[in-house]
């Protein structure tokens, strides 16, 4: 019973990083039909946005020296306006390209953010010990597991429901749902793009903040290539979710969390290693099944 | 009062131009019908108005201001609404949903409770499932939402692509119905492309036959019906 309920809280918890970056992932999809695949630096620059430029493998916070209740809002205030940044500078310009070439940029934009990381603190990978007091363990219902794993899995649920309320319950809310649906006609009835938009990547930056907090508390590593990894695993979940899902988005990355975790317990142990083959194994096996994805969106079948 | 004027505006499609030099001119509370045959431009006079495609040459005045190349959103606050080809309902928003997305450019809230309360009265079957995704309305159904949201933008101009396609003739009567009795009582401008020009002569109002991207004909509607100079210019008879 314990056992079972630390693996919930394992898939839990990993499936919640990967649900918050896909979701930051599919809300600009959602708007522009654009995978910005820069997201994952985001993410990174985040993280290292705490520290004050340096080679060394001990990392040195600087803005990471605030308390809580200050730290957090810089860091989501960060993670904004890199990503409203960049629709300014580079993806508003391309706003008539075709999606293959806003991807591209997309992939430019990441090795600029990665490579500027790179250049200020070198590729090392840094140990970081962001609020150490949320490691210690506590106990519920019998099973013991990090204070931080139960905080990320709350985390991500306040995240979840304020996003869907905002989206339900506020006029902004309303046009990014219809703006997600059919960009064209929400326009031709007064939407403004390019505040929609704006609004979209500024929500999507915060997102990409909250996970960089959450990872470094999670594994005390800075590394250039964190967000990487994330972007993938949310970049897949989006696809499966249906693109453009928001639901399944969230759903569709807890799933490939609690499955990470379900094949790391009941993979042989000279499986193990190859985990992951398993996992993208499971994804393909999902996308024969439903090509358009588990909850593809209503818009993509149109009603004769 | 000219409410909307083109002056020889073109549309190309790449190689393709859609429209030639049309130019039309609309009058305040006016009623105009665009006919032609399929491929003729008519939706594609709609979406130069709209701000959706972008004139390779000539300008567009609505209201006095000039809209050629500006951006939709910045046309439909100028109170230009428009119901394009093909139902464009948001299906994963509710009814009531859809009907108020267009209302935000509105600044009379009051008036847009009693606009609301009043489509509903129009068209009861909007009412009943007004919490349900639009997705799930049926095809006439979705055709009325989206005539209805359209109307409340509040708009001074309206532009309806086909807005009896699909639906059964006792809704097109009322469609109609309400559309006229907008148009007389806060001098709504209508400009409804039709493909058959029946509709037409039983309203009244102008109509302007186009055809290969050019307007070749326009007249009152009732006048026109009489001669044979519709089908002549129509079916482009004596021509080649």
């Amino acid at each position: 019973m314990t056992a079972l309920l630390q693996i919930i809280f394992d898939a839990l918890s990993l499936g919640s990083i990967y649900a918050l970056a896909a979701l930051g992932i599919a809300l600009i999809f959602g708007v522009m039909r654009l995978i910005n695949f820069a997201h994952g630096d985001y993410i990174a620059f985040c993280v290292f946005a705490m520290l004050a430029p340096s080679t060394d493998a001990m990392a040195v916070m600087l803005l990471g020296n605030l308390p809580t209740v200050l730290l957090v809002p810089v860091i989501l205030a960060i993670g904004a306006g890199l990503s409203v940044l960049s629709e300014l500078l580079i993806y508003r310009r391309l706003r008539d390209a075709n999606p293959a070439t806003m991807m591209v940029a997309s992939f430019a934009l990441g090795f600029v953010i990665n490579h500027f990381i790179l250049m200020l603190y070198s590729s090392r990978p840094k140990s970081i010990s962001l609020w150490p007091d949320l490691s210690l363990p506590v106990e519920i219902l019998g099973a013991r597991l990090p204070l931080l794993q139960l905080l990320a899995i709350i985390v991500t649920v306040a995240i979840v429901v304020a996003l869907a309320l905002f989206l339900k319950r506020t006029r902004f809310g309303l046009e990014m749902r219809a703006a997600a649906e059919n960009f064209t006609m929400a326009r031709m009835l007064g939407v403004r793009a390019n505040r929609v938009i704006l609004l979209a990547f500024a929500i999507s930056g915060m997102l990409a903040g909250a996970i960089g907090l959450l990872l470094v508390a999670q594994t005390g590593t800075a590394d250039i290539g964190m967000g990487g990894s994330v972007m993938l695993v949310a970049f897949i979940a989006t696809v499966i979710g249906g693109l453009g899902s928001l639901p399944g988005a969230v759903i569709a990355g807890i799933l490939i969390g609690a499955i990470s975790v379900l094949m790391q317990v009941i993979l042989p142990l000279d499986a193990r290693p190859f985990r992951d083959a398993f996992v993208y194994g499971a994804v393909i096996a999902c996308l024969i099944w439903r090509p358009q994805g588990l909850f593809a969106p209503k818009s993509a079948k149109q009603r004769v | 009062m000219t409410l909307l004027a083109l002056d020889n505006i073109t549309v190309k499609y790449g190689q393709l131009t859609a429209l030639r030099q049309a130019s039309l001119s609309l009058e305040a509370g006016e009623t105009v019908f665009i006919t032609g045959p399929n491929g003729a431009g008519k939706s594609t006079l709609l979406k130069a108005i709209a701000g959706v495609v972008a004139p390779a040459a000539g300008t567009i005045r609505l209201a006095g201001e000039n809209i050629a190349r500006r951006r939709p959103e910045d046309i439909a606050r100028l109170g230009f609404s428009m119901v394009p080809e093909g139902r464009h309902v948001f299906g994963n928003l509710s009814i009531e949903e859809n009907l108020r997305l267009g209302t935000g450019i509105r600044s009379d809230k009051a008036q847009v409770r009693t606009d609301l309360a009043a489509m509903y009265e129009i068209f009861p079957a909007l009412f009943e499932r007004r919490h349900s995704p639009a997705g799930l309305l049926s095809g006439g159904q979705q055709q009325m939402l989206v005539v209805a949201r359209a109307l409340m933008a509040g708009p001074k101009l309206i532009a309806i692509d086909e807005p009896s396609l699909g639906l059964a003739p006792k809704i097109i009567d009322q469609v109609y119905e309400t559309l006229l009795r907008l148009r007389d009582q806060r001098g709504l401008t209508l400009l409804i492309v039709e493909q058959s020009s029946a509709r037409a002569m039983l309203t009244g109002g102008r109509m302007i036959l186009l055809r290969s991207g050019e307007i070749i004909l326009q007249g009152d509607a009732r006048e026109l019906a009489k001669g044979d100079a519709l089908q002549k210019a129509y079916f482009g008879y004596g021509e080649h």
